[in-house]
């Protein structure tokens, strides 16, 4: 069965500045990916590729063995939480209308209510999405995300403006999809901590891949965690493809990730 | 009592009205259903911009000898077509691309009618409307083409909604967004030439807008807030007609201000906070 994301030679610019090179890195079934970098490091870029927004790369991504570029049949087995929505805060749509949004094909209102439960939003089921705190509507967009049950569930920094309790609430949401439902998660984060927490993976960005391996390998190199904690860590990457090892060499003189 | 029952009779046993009543209450259902995705899309003003350009597609029409409002409904589309592009190609706002369009439609239209010396028709009636002169052919094209459009929008409804509530999660849904802008803008500009007979072309804006506006201090979730929108749309439109004949005052304003004295009710009850289940400022 094919991987659910190959990325081979991914590069990416805009107007001549380039916002991702030579990125290569797959992402095996049941994975949890963090992806870590700072802000601008060119996380969204990436997300935007996978997702088959931005189809003006070089190299290629390929979603369950297809390319995203030629056949848009993969998005169906793929599920999406955005770092915010863009939606009016007046737009008259309840939270149930919006879990529906993510199914393909029908009604299925025993799906929905079953997702609901999951995600413990079965009593705002009536409510518009405009009346929700940001923790709330966060769950929302992971029930629209995952009720046509996905095989592979895509966040881009998920928590951002979230309070800490829902944040929790969340992580154990996402832990238990991996974990108990198996689906591949690939997520972006600034918060180490909770990247060692919930992923088992690591992707480390900065225009390029400087990292890619267990997360364990990652968090047993206390150097490598304290530089990017700091935000000035430099890296040089070996010349080996990323996904081939997950060696990372540390040189002070090289890339600035921060 | 008796005498509104009277009324209402003396009213309904007139030919004209009858087809007045039946296409105007089309027409509302029509504009609330298109207007409410319009709206939210923020277009609000795109209504008033195709049928600015219609009234130059009337005008044309009058000069050439083709039936004004097929001409109308060319020009409309292509109107409609054109603001998007420009938008898109130029990198100009919505709402400057929108006045461009308007002040055209209505600058071609003048020219025109200066060139043809005047018509012998009424064109003010394409201004302010004219539903009490609607034919029984008028009357089918208006069930038809509403009946079309709603079959369409229905089929569609998931891709249209999710589009318009956040164009980047349906790219990732799988719906050819670009497609459906175009469909919606498309059904606007069939809508708009289709809801000139009702209330003209200068208060076209407030058939697509006021409802909605006023359906989403009311309603919860998107198929109630359409819901209630269509049942106020349609009892303007009916009670603004009846008032119309009993005042003897053109229809289409008497429908807009209704439309107006509803939306000014709903917004007072809601500031008093007797809208209990209204949900945002």
């Amino acid at each position: 069965m094919s991987k659910p994301i190959e990325i081979s030679g991914l590069g990416v610019d805009y107007s001549g500045v380039t916002a991702l090179e030579d990125v290569s890195f797959d992402v095996n079934e049941g994975d949890f990916l963090g992806i870590i970098g700072p802000n601008g490091a060119g996380k969204s870029t990436l997300f935007s590729c996978m997702l088959g927004l931005n189809t003006t790369y070089n190299g290629t991504v390929r979603i369950f063995g297809q390319d995203i570029r030629k056949s848009r049949d993969a998005l169906k087995k793929l599920g999406y939480v955005p770092q915010q929505m863009h939606f009016e805060r007046n737009f008259p749509v309840t939270v149930k209308e919006v879990i529906r949004m993510g199914l393909w094909h029908g009604i299925n209102e025993a799906r929905v209510d079953e997702v609901m439960r999951e995600l413990w939003i079965h009593e705002l089921g009536n409510k518009r999405i405009g009346e929700l705190s940001g923790g709330q509507q966060q769950r929302v967009f992971i029930a629209k995300a995952i009720v046509n049950d996905p095989k592979l569930l895509i966040m881009d920094e998920p928590v951002t403006g979230i309070d800490q309790t829902s944040i929790n609430l969340f992580y154990g949401i996402l832990k238990d999809l991996n974990f108990n439902h198996g689906i591949t998660i690939v997520w972006s984060s600034h918060d180490l901590d909770a990247v060692n927490l919930l992923a088992s993976q690591i992707a480390c960005l900065n225009k390029k891949l400087y990292f890619h391996g267990s997360a364990d390998t990652f968090f047993e190199d206390e150097d490598l965690v304290r530089l990017h904690s700091e935000g000035s860590m430099h890296l040089h990457m070996n010349t080996h493809p990323p996904d081939a090892n997950t060696k990372l060499v540390t040189n002070a003189a090289s890339d600035n990730l921060g | 009592m008796r005498g509104c029952c009277i009324v209402v009779f003396e009213i309904l046993a007139y030919d004209f009205m009858q087809r007045a009543l039946l296409t105007g209450s089309v027409i509302a259902v029509l504009c609330s259903v298109v207007g409410m995705f319009l709206v939210l899309r923020r277009y609000s003003l795109f209504g008033d911009a195709i049928a600015h350009s219609s009234f130059g597609g009337v005008a044309l029409g009058l000069f050439l000898g083709i039936y004004p409002l097929w001409m109308a409904y060319v020009v409309s589309i292509i109107s409609a077509i054109l603001i998007t592009r420009i938008k898109e190609r130029f990198d100009i706002s919505g709402d400057a691309a929108i006045a461009v369009m308007l002040s055209s439609g209505i600058a071609v239209a003048l020219v025109i009618i200066g060139l043809s010396g005047g018509f012998s028709i009424d064109i003010f009636s394409f201004l302010f409307g004219s539903i009490l002169l609607v034919s029984a052919d008028d009357t089918i094209l208006v069930l038809a083409l509403t009946g079309s459009i709603l079959l369409i929008i229905l089929a569609l409804f998931r891709q249209l909604l999710y589009s318009t509530f956040d164009e980047k999660q349906a790219k990732v849904s799988g719906i050819h967004v670009d497609r459906i802008n175009y469909l919606i803008i498309f059904i606007a500009g069939l809508t708009v030439v289709t809801a000139i007979q009702l209330v003209g072309v200068l208060l076209i804006s407030a058939l697509f807008v006021i409802p909605n506006v006023t359906a989403m201090m009311l309603g919860r979730g998107f198929q109630s807030t359409v819901i209630i929108s269509v049942v106020l749309s349609v009892s303007c439109v009916i009670s603004g007609i009846m008032l119309s004949y009993v005042l003897n005052i053109a229809p289409a304003g008497s429908i807009v201000v209704l439309s107006i004295i509803v939306l000014g009710c709903v917004m007072a009850a809601k500031s008093r906070g007797l809208l209990v289940w209204a949900q945002t400022k």
